[in-house]
């Protein structure tokens, strides 16, 4: 554990925020043991924007969920920053599927659930969560309750939600999954932009290859069941991206290579 | 026009229903009453003399009183008990397999059942009816706000405990809020079983009390009383189901779905 022998002196730019080193994770039942991941090694740089794709049961939310700190791996471990992690951190921000908004809370108690366990004064949460609930354009929306809100909306609330913390990591696991194509888009376009201006490290689980290659600099092609990784493609399409990016040769070219990559683990895991 | 004004809340149409509603009611009670049914069924204005007479004499605010103070007090004390318990064994699982099945087998039995024996043990005094009572709407409560308190949204724990929230927080913040629609619901159903409890041990023996009353009249057989009896009672569960209504209103209008 302690004796990992890449050096340690921090380098700004080129050493890696989050050293995911050689994680197992086995779920045991009384049907049997499930390998859920098979050693999942990975660097993620400082600032870096990183998509994970793979087939359905592959282990992507596992690893999301080791990540944030909310599920133990069984063997292997996780250094954010050098340290490793135990338990969940509001360091690393978590943008479930399923929204997990507090239904009995308005949007803006919403935002400022976690900026009032940091300590900070009354004005400053405030401000923070304004701030946020401006950048996904709820403004208009602050005294209203979930239940009143569409899909798209309250994912953008638990997006103001994660990004109110400043977090250090970003962990987002199929966080427009749910959503129609418009939206999704729209939503894309958001986090794009809003990615451009902050650049804060993100870990994003998806399903859909096009939504992979517009927003990431690196994709993660994970096999069928027990999850490894089989690829790592550079996205090296150039920032600011939008939505006519999705119309370069560039763009094709990278979607058709990891499209067909996880296409062939799909078909391995009918086996 | 008529049908906007029926979405604002206090629209004409609902009062004109209303009353609709309570004139027919009124009218199906004269037809019956004025059949052969008259041996068991007053009429409306046979019962309201009882009423009046009952209300003079000042005896009829001794019985409601008294039925009142003894269902209240079981229930209160019950409500009191039940919440914590309820979060406990929801909180420690080894409290909950420990007590957890015996709550249910207890609840499976009907308080009249246990009514003896706890006269037995406390007499036939106001302690024993309200200790029925008690236990009954106690054990209502604990089950359903205990449900409430399994059925917390996981996913909404993790997504306190990542934005940094201790166990302290997660009960206060989370868990407590979320149960709150199960609560209510616990409330309602606790008063509703304080109000059958109640009328089973007044029947079953009281110096005074609208179950006693309904009991005594119909030894003599005066069935105006004990029809007024019994809609003074349906006339105090109603009022009681719309304060925990109200509540409802109040304090969970965030649900997406409302539970009735
Ligand atoms: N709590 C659990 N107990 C037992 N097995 C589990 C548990 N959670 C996940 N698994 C198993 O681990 C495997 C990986 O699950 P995971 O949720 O990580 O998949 P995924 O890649 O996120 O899939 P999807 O794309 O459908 O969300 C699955 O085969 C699943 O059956
Ligand atoms: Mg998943």
């Amino acid at each position: 554990m302690a004796g990992n022998q890449d050096n340690m002196m921090p380098d700004q730019n080129n050493v890696p925020k989050v050293k995911i080193r050689n994680v197992t994770k086995t779920y045991s039942s009384k049907r049997g043991d499930v390998i859920a991941l098979n050693g999942f090694n990975l660097d993620i740089k400082e600032n870096e924007f990183i998509c994970v794709v793979g087939p359905s049961g592959c282990g992507k939310s596992t690893m999301l969920n080791i990540l944030a700190g909310l599920d133990n791996a069984t063997s292997g471990e996780i250094l954010v920053d050098g340290n490793v992690i135990h338990g969940p951190s509001p360091d690393r921000g978590v943008v479930f599927q399923q929204y997990a908004l507090f239904p009995w809370l308005t949007v803006k108690k919403n935002v400022e659930f976690g900026l009032r366990l940091k300590k900070l004064s009354r004005q400053e949460v405030s401000d923070i969560a304004d701030h946020y609930i401006e950048m996904v354009g709820l403004q208009d929306f602050k005294n209203s309750y979930p239940k009143e809100l569409s899909g798209g909306m309250k994912q953008r609330v638990a997006i103001a939600r994660a990004y109110a913390m400043q977090p250090k990591l970003l962990l987002m696991d199929e966080p427009f999954g749910a959503l129609d194509a418009q939206t999704r888009t729209q939503l894309q376009s958001e986090l794009l932009k809003t990615w451009e201006e902050e650049r804060r490290t993100c870990f994003f689980i998806t399903h859909d290859v096009e939504e992979a290659v517009i927003l990431a600099q690196r994709v993660i092609i994970m096999s069928a069941r027990p999850g490894r990784i089989i690829d790592i493609v550079d996205i090296d399409i150039p920032y600011p991206r939008n939505q006519e990016t999705k119309m370069e040769p560039k763009f094709f070219e990278l979607k058709n290579k990891i499209w067909s990559q996880v296409y062939n683990q799909y078909l391995e895991q009918r086996k | 026009m008529s049908i906007q004004k029926k979405s604002s809340k206090i629209g004409v149409p609902n009062v004109v229903y209303s009353i609709i509603s309570l004139g027919a009611a009124i009218l199906l009670w004269l037809f019956i009453s004025s059949t052969e049914a008259h041996v068991v069924f007053a009429k409306p204005s046979e019962v309201f003399a009882a009423l009046s007479k009952l209300f003079e004499s000042g005896k009829l605010f001794v019985h409601i009183n008294a039925s009142l103070y003894r269902s209240l007090m079981g229930f209160i004390l019950a409500f009191a008990c039940a919440l914590p318990v309820a979060f406990l064994l929801g909180w420690y699982k080894p409290l909950q397999l420990i007590f957890y099945p015996w709550i249910k087998f207890v609840k499976s039995i009907p308080p009249i059942a246990y009514i003896s024996l706890v006269i037995v043990a406390q007499g036939v005094g106001e302690n024993a009816k309200v200790t029925v009572i008690f236990i009954g709407c106690f054990l209502v409560m604990v089950i359903n706000i205990f449900q409430g308190v399994q059925n917390v949204d996981l996913t909404m724990i993790k997504a306190a405990r990542v934005l940094g929230a201790g166990d302290f927080t997660i009960f206060a913040k989370v868990v407590v809020p979320a149960s709150l629609p199960f609560i209510l619901v616990a409330m309602r159903l606790g008063l509703a079983s304080s109000l059958t409890t109640l009328i089973a041990a007044e029947l079953t023996g009281a110096q005074v009390g609208l179950g006693q009353m309904i009991q005594e009249a119909s030894m003599y057989f005066e069935m105006d009383v004990v029809l007024m009896g019994i809609i003074i009672i349906g006339v105090i569960g109603t009022i009681l189901d719309q304060v925990v209504s109200f509540l409802e209103r109040r304090l969970t209008s965030w649900q997406e779905t409302r539970t009735i």
